[in-house]
């Protein structure tokens, strides 16, 4: 029942897994990081979220945000670690068109690639 | 309130929402921006971007262990991603252009949908007749592993599936939620895929989903770092201890608790829109 291609779609799932989990844990370990400065420096000022008045515009843009993470600005540290968080299932999409390649299954190279274009469209195209 | 203890309260709420959210199934975005909205008085943009930022956390998180069921199927998961991510780009613009109230009551009839489905069991759709000729054409009829050895499974109503699934995307968007209970849905009842295989492949669509509308959230300056740090820190703790009890507990009468607070919140998120509280 189990033919060879399913075989290659399982040491695929494991490589994602493996390939996501080691994405998150680095992010939540910038992101924490990042927010232990946060509270050592700002921990004592009061917490405002109750009126939108919306994030700083170098918040906004990955250079931006890769900039003040750079500059050892705490928010700017959390929030490049929630850049890295946001790219993780972007990275599998890309991993997916490749190994679909390996497979030689081009419809599904298409349909990847095309999910992957909707996510870059989404993170560059909005956020640059 | 200053930084500190609202971080410490914001964490360890989001930690009990990430532990019951994987303990009953039911995800722990859902109770998330109400928890954030409602008790801690949370702009519902910032709660919105807060969490969907930690959605793509749990799911990515959980990948590992779905992984040992061995249930998922890449090809379902692939082709429903398509619907998934332009549904969700479209609803994440739809964010912000509606008023907060609006996203409010949405989110109301969502929550109180969602308490609705966690009373039902899920049963299995009886075993395919006719596979729908598109879902052979596109690879998808798979086989899954039960007691009784590897069994087949063939997939019906692929476009309305797909459907389906572009409103679960723009739900998605829209509320920053994985919105994991339309999409089991659909895969289940309009698909026809059998429960195990459904779930697994959701979790393995919700974090592409949430990235597509990140990154439109980001640019709309939603995602506050001193906020989503401790909800994304606190929800990822927390569905990962509460994946690693789920083994050793009867779910069913937590599920049916965790039910019922999600409809009061529901309530209550319908009740604050029209009062405009949101």
């Amino acid at each position: 029942m189990f033919t060879k291609s399913d075989w290659t779609d399982q040491k695929i799932e494991v490589i994602i897994a493996n390939l996501l989990r080691a994405g998150v844990t680095l992010a939540a370990m910038v992101v924490f990081t990042g927010g232990v400065i946060f509270l050592m420096r700002h921990g004592k000022e009061p917490a405002g979220y109750h009126v939108f008045t919306g994030e700083p515009s170098n918040l906004r843009n990955w250079r931006g945000i890769v900039h003040a993470a750079f500059a050892l600005r705490a928010r700017g540290i959390i929030q490049l670690g929630l850049l890295m968080l946001i790219a993780t299932p972007v990275a599998r999409v890309a991993f997916s068109v490749f190994a679909f390649v390996l497979e030689r299954d081009w419809l599904y190279v298409g349909v990847a690639s095309f999910v992957l274009l909707v996510l870059f469209y989404s993170l560059l195209g909005s956020a640059m | 309130m200053n930084n500190l203890e609202f971080t410490l309260l914001v964490g360890l709420g989001s930690f009990m929402a990430g532990f019951l959210g994987a303990l009953t199934g039911l995800g722990g975005g859902v109770v998330l921006v109400p928890l954030l909205a409602l008790v801690f008085k949370v702009d519902i943009r910032y709660a919105v971007g807060a969490s969907l930022v930690s959605v793509i956390a749990t799911s990515s998180g959980a990948a590992v262990a779905y992984l040992k069921d061995g249930f998922s199927n890449i090809r379902i998961g692939m082709f429903l991603e398509v619907a998934t991510t332009v549904g969700a780009l479209f609803g994440a613009f739809l964010a912000t252009k509606v008023s907060t109230s609006a996203i409010g009551a949405v989110f109301g009839i969502v929550l109180i949908y969602s308490g609705y489905l966690s009373s039902r069991t899920p049963v299995d759709p009886p075993p395919g007749e006719q596979p729908d000729p598109l879902a052979t054409r596109l690879g998808m009829n798979g086989v899954y592993p039960s007691l009784s050895g590897p069994k087949s499974y063939f997939v019906h109503r692929v476009p309305l599936g797909f459907g389906l699934m572009f409103g679960a995307g723009g739900l998605s968007g829209l509320l920053g939620i994985g919105s994991g209970a339309v999409k089991v849905l659909a895969m289940d009842h309009a698909m026809g895929i059998p429960f195990k295989v459904s779930t697994t492949t959701s979790n393995f669509m919700i974090g592409v989903t949430a990235a597509a509308s990140a990154g439109v959230y980001l640019s709309r300056g939603y995602v506050d770092p001193g906020l989503a740090m401790p909800v994304m820190l606190g929800v990822l703790a927390g569905s990962l201890s509460g994946a690693r009890v789920l083994a050793r507990t009867k779910t069913k009468q937590l599920r049916w608790v965790f039910g019922a607070v999600i409809v009061a919140l529901g309530v209550e998120m319908i009740y604050g829109a029209f009062t405009g509280k949101l």
